[in-house]
């Protein structure tokens, strides 16, 4: 029987409060797993949708049958001559057929439709100058339009960036709902701790330790819940269906290699939170105790 | 060590009691008594800080009560120990962790044996391990008397000590008092149990107090 060993024993570990603060730390924990993977899978799709996009563009070439092959061979040669472009490959029927399956199913006879030519370019990492490679396609090739992807590029990574913009303030948002429910539970802990409280101060115990009894435990539960929390978390992720080839908004959120230990800093920030939160409110209380 | 010049004290109805002077002294054994209702155990609560006086200054261990800091308080109460009637345990903690918290609540070392002997000599080496619900009438007044002293207060506080008890616990817990007493410590006693009392001033010089018409007075010699 130490010292250590009473001040840890003097705030009882049964009541509602004890439960209130562990259930909303692993409630609020669950959540902010979610939030970050929503918030790191954001992040990353906005990278490989512009890495996807961004060192590609594609010439459009629309003319009669019979000028196709020279507008193609004078598209081709203008992106020779063009700095910037590494590499121009003419799209065969296959290849647009293949495009098009999609939307337009297998058997549709192809051949019967006026198609415009494509021409997929390769960029080098500079990129060429695009308003001047448009000029030039405009004065030797009229029916050639260069399309760089940014009209694409630019909303999706947009969308991507306001994604995770929400799943930061989310995060923000979960932190601030944990500390305003660790203050009330650290104060409906304390109210109903009084007893506990007067017998502290009638034997002479200062405001900080019998702060200090409470706190440890205040935090204790909330990291305690936030474990359990973010354990169940991960698992959740780790049980989402993975769709292969790449990521996904839905079906690829959750982190990957390393970034796993990412959500294990949840607990400790709980506790940190948890901490602060109910020393704040433990000395308010005490304040009014004599 | 608990000095009074001029306290009065009132809850907002008008004052329990006006220009209140005392004096308690190291070594001296004090009785206060007085009618229900007549401020005894406010009087008490004054003399470790509880309350604070509407008017007149208290002095405690040489500090004006008003000017201390919370932390200076607590230090203070530190040599004062207190037995409430209802005696106050947190209820989770055995009677040894309880008589013990006075230390462990201070950050002072819990020596095993000196718990163990207290309890001894107070009769409950045999209910240490006890949670205070469990225990009699009679067991909870000594538990209490055990924590009040442990940490060998300057000054003992009780209010109504013998209350709920027969005579033959009453007398035995009186008996603790005076030994303590004459180990040194002040002793301040509010009852009105005018035969514990007369048991008490047969064995020791003690002085009755009496709050009677919102005054305090130097009870008979007839007690």
């Amino acid at each position: 029987m130490s010292a250590r060993e009473i001040s840890r024993l003097v705030v009882p570990r049964r009541g509602q409060s004890v439960w209130l603060i562990s259930l909303s730390a692993g409630a609020m924990a669950f959540l902010a797993v979610f939030a970050l993977a929503l918030s790191v899978t954001s992040a990353q799709l906005a990278r490989t949708w512009s890495a996807a996009l961004a060192q590609t563009a594609t010439v459009r070439l629309a003319a009669p049958p019979e000028e196709m092959e020279a507008q193609t061979a004078i598209v081709l040669e203008v992106l020779r001559t063009t700095p910037g472009i590494e590499s121009a490959h003419v799209m065969v029927p296959d290849e647009q057929a293949a495009l098009l399956e999609a939307w337009l199913g297998p058997d549709l006879p192809l051949d019967a439709l006026p198609l415009p030519r494509l021409i997929e370019i390769t960029e080098t990492s500079e990129g060429p100058d695009r308003q001047g490679l448009r000029l030039r396609l405009a004065a030797e090739a009229p029916g050639a339009v260069f399309d760089d992807h940014t009209r694409w590029r630019r909303p999706l990574a947009e969308a991507a960036g306001r994604l995770r913009s929400f799943a930061l303030v989310s995060l923000g948002l979960i932190g601030g709902v944990t500390a305003a429910i660790i203050v009330l539970a650290a104060s409906a802990a304390l109210a109903s701790n009084g007893q506990v409280i007067r017998v502290l101060r009638l034997v002479g115990a200062r405001d900080r330790f019998i702060a200090r009894a409470f706190v440890r435990q205040i935090s204790l539960r909330a990291g305690l819940g936030a474990l359990v929390g973010t354990a169940l978390g991960m698992g959740a992720l780790a049980a989402l269906p993975q769709a292969g080839g790449g990521v996904h908004l839905l079906s690829g959120l959750g982190f990957a290699g390393a970034g796993w230990l990412l959500p294990l800093v949840i607990p400790p920030l709980a506790m940190v939170l948890a901490w602060a939160a109910s020393l704040t409110t433990a000395f308010q209380v005490l304040r009014g105790v004599t | 060590m608990i000095v009074f010049e001029d306290v009065s004290h009132d809850y907002g109805g008008g004052p329990l009691f006006r220009d209140v002077s005392a004096r308690l002294e190291k070594g001296s054994f004090h009785f206060l008594t007085g009618p229900s209702g007549a401020g005894k155990s406010t009087f008490l609560k004054l003399c470790y800080g509880e309350l604070l006086p509407s008017a007149g200054k208290i002095s405690l261990m040489n500090k004006d009560v008003n000017t201390l800091s919370r932390d200076a308080l607590a230090e203070i109460r530190q040599r004062i120990g207190v037995v409430h009637q209802d005696c106050q345990f947190l209820d989770h903690l055995s009677v040894e962790q309880n008589v013990a918290l006075p230390l462990s609540a201070t950050g002072r070392p819990v020596a095993e044996s000196d718990v163990s002997d207290l309890l001894e000599w107070v009769g409950l080496a045999k209910r240490a391990d006890a949670l205070p619900p469990t225990l009699s009438g009679g067991e909870r007044q000594r538990a209490a008397l055990a924590r009040a002293i442990i940490a060998a207060p300057n000054v003992l506080l009780a209010d109504e000590p013998t209350g709920n008890l027969d005579w033959d616990m009453s007398q035995r817990l009186m008996s603790l008092m005076i030994e303590l007493n004459k180990m040194g410590t002040a002793v301040l006693v509010a009852t009105h149990d005018l035969q514990l009392i007369r048991f008490a001033k047969s064995q020791i010089n003690a002085r009755v107090l009496r709050i009677s018409r919102r005054k305090l007075q130097v009870a008979g010699a007839d007690l």
